[in-house]
């Protein structure tokens, strides 16, 4: 068992820490934050240095690494950007859909646009007002009723980030409202431009936190799609969902020990400048073990994070309580760091400008996105227990 | 043109707390890079060979770890890379370090040899010009811009006090580059993939022409001592109206070398 980055990996670690140390400067960070933009020019900085498609197939116009090498970009950009990162890795969201479901025809044609970045953001549409994590107990609202060549497209989808800006989505239907269970009436399509078709409405929330991706809301009313934009096999869209969000909350857990190195650096630094009583704050135990405490937990996750990224390179797959286990832990982790920066900063913490309090905001968000904590512990005691009737 | 850079692998010592072991710096635990103007030099020399052709082969020396250097250079654009590795060598000071590289250089076709003006870890600042006398080429340091004119190359150097001066040689030449001669390219994935690809060739002593009793031990100077100067603090209160202590400040900082 080998705990060290190949050359090659570290090399890629270098490099997106060079490339995130000098163009995600904190008051560049801020700005971003402060007026809730989008970074496009990071994005396409990124992916003319073939960052954020490095685990696309080489064939498509990616890199063709693994998650292993996309986990330690994403972690790099977490660390300089916590919620730009997320941003960043996020306009990224549901192409592996299409990479796993999708026909050869499209994977040419959409793949090579996404990866060089005129083609994203990338959204996936899978969440509706009054189905979140829970897309088996009932059949979806949002309907795909065939008509000829065409899909007829009606419901809401919800929580849907960057859809306000996004060239693609991929959206999950139900295609067969009366299949039992229903999930096995649901498909996933591609749009593409949607934003430019009839029939598609976007609305923005405001939220608390990682305010440089939007969250919105999509209403479909008689929404037109040609039928040659079904992303794998009718009534299968369930399957192809769920293997593609195993897979990212990897990229989520990344992010979290991205988020908490990047704020626990801020914090050691805080603690071996500032003075209190005559000396510095790194000398009082409460701050110093909190400080151990921090680094201990950070390792923690990201052992569990390249365990997870190391076996679904393996084996092309991972088991789903692994990745919920990174996933929910990577995700609490962060913000326990960042809740421990806080508390190290003290009021200077809660000051926008000293940067803590986005870290704080920002981790947040990744106990929320891709299933809460406790659906992963459910998903996790599930693979334990069974179904225990 | 046929471009060969000379780069070195160094200890980041910005921001550690350094440690001495003898005459050494204790690198355990110390981050490492390629020093900062050999990064100019190997952009400077992928930026000429996609201006003008030909090839790029990067040189190091050192044991293994220094194929990180190599194989940023090859991320960067160059086409092979040597890396001389032999015990002897350890101990080298400039001069020899330069007979080192001259012993590799001699042996690969060049139509001009670009080095770092310096190394942030030693910082000598000889072994481009050592390198040039032993390699009978003519030399200019300093340089901040560069054109290839018709078998000659023109080089502008960094003089003090903001002066600039031209230089015209004839290839094939050497030069150290000044850093800021350009902007080096962030290091891309793609190109991380290519260099995994190529091959690091790995020549020791006996596989160059080098005068094995000049260099490693044998070298001209000795280290006698490696220390850190004791830190005096100093702190003077400037005292009068804001306009007086606003002469008084730059009267001092202008007496310790400061600028403005």
């Amino acid at each position: 068992m080998d705990f060290e980055f190949n050359n090659e990996q570290r090399d890629i670690q270098k490099a997106v820490r060079e490339f995130a140390e000098a163009e995600m400067s904190r008051e560049y960070m801020l700005e971003l934050d402060r007026t809730s933009t989008y970074p496009a020019d990071l994005l396409k900085k990124a992916c003319d240095l073939g960052f954020l498609c490095i685990d696309i197939p080489e064939k498509y116009g990616g890199v063709g690494y693994g998650l292993t090498e996309k986990a330690i970009v994403f972690e790099e950009l977490c660390r300089m950007g916590a919620g730009v990162g997320m941003s960043l890795g996020g306009s990224c969201f549901g192409l592996k859909v299409l990479l796993n479901s999708g026909t050869e025809e499209q994977k040419n044609r959409i793949l090579p646009r996404a990866c060089s970045g005129e083609g994203l953001p990338f959204s996936g549409a899978f969440t509706e007002p009054d189905k979140g994590t829970d897309i088996v107990t009932f059949p979806l609202g949002t309907t795909a009723v065939r008509k000829g060549g065409k899909y007829i497209i009606n419901g809401t989808k919800t929580f849907i980030t960057h859809a306000d800006i996004s060239k693609y989505v991929i959206l999950l239907c139900q295609t067969d409202t009366n299949a039992k269970p229903s999930y096995k009436g649901q498909t996933t399509f591609i749009l593409e431009n949607p934003l430019d078709k009839p029939g598609y409405t976007v609305s923005s929330f405001e939220k608390m936190g990682w305010q440089t991706s939007h969250t919105t809301q999509i209403s479909f009313s008689d929404f037109e799609l040609p039928a040659e934009n079904i992303v794998g096999k009718e009534n299968q869209g369930f399957y192809n969902v769920m293997s593609f969000l195993t897979e990212f909350r990897i990229e989520t857990a990344a992010a979290g020990v991205g988020m908490a190195q990047g704020v626990y650096e801020k914090a050691v630094n805080y603690a071996k400048t500032r003075e209190a009583f005559g000396q510095k704050i790194g000398k009082f135990q409460s701050i110093s073990h909190k400080i151990a405490d921090m680094a201990t937990k950070i390792e923690t996750a990201r052992l569990l994070l390249y365990k997870a990224a190391a076996i679904f390179d393996t084996k092309h797959d991972v088991p789903p309580h692994i990745s919920s286990m990174a996933k929910w832990y990577g995700a609490r982790m962060a913000v326990e760091v960042a809740d421990d920066a806080m508390e190290i900063f003290g009021g200077h913490g809660y000051i926008i400008e000293n940067d803590v309090a986005r870290f704080y905001r920002d981790t947040r968000m990744l106990e929320l996105v891709e299933g809460t904590r406790e659906a992963q512990k459910n998903t996790i005691a599930a693979s334990i227990l069974g179904r225990l009737d | 043109m046929d471009i060969i850079v000379c780069v070195k692998r160094v200890p980041d010592t910005n921001e550690a707390d350094i440690q001495i072991s003898g005459n050494f710096i204790n690198t355990k635990g110390l981050p490492f890079d390629v020093n900062e103007w050999d990064k100019y030099a190997v952009e400077e020399a992928v930026r000429l060979k996609e201006k003008y052709g030909g090839t790029v082969t990067a040189i190091t020396i050192g044991d293994s770890e220094s194929d990180d250097a190599l194989r940023r250079a090859f991320a960067t654009g160059a086409d092979a890379a040597v890396r001389v590795s032999d015990d002897i060598f350890n101990g080298s000071d400039a001069v020899a370090s330069a007979k080192i590289l001259a012993g590799a250089i001699s042996d690969i076709k060049h139509d001009l040899v670009l080095f770092g003006a310096q190394a942030s870890d030693d910082g000598y600042g000889a072994t481009g010009q050592a390198a040039a006398a032993i390699l009978g080429l003519p030399y200019a340091s300093l340089v901040i811009k560069l054109e290839a004119d018709n078998g000659k190359i023109r080089a502008t150097r960094e003089l003090e006090a903001g002066m600039n001066e031209v230089v015209e040689l004839p290839l094939p030449a050497l030069l150290t580059i000044q850093s800021g001669i350009n902007e080096p390219r962030y290091i891309s994935i793609m190109g991380i993939r290519k260099a995994s690809s190529k091959e690091i060739k790995v020549l020791s002593a006996g596989e160059i022409s080098v005068n094995t009793a000049e260099i490693g031990n044998n070298s001209g100077t000795k280290t006698e001592k490696l220390f850190l100067p004791p830190v005096l603090k100093q702190t003077e209160f400037l005292t009068g109206s804001v306009d007086e202590i606003a002469v008084k400040l730059a009267q001092i900082l202008k007496d310790k070398g400061g600028t403005f």
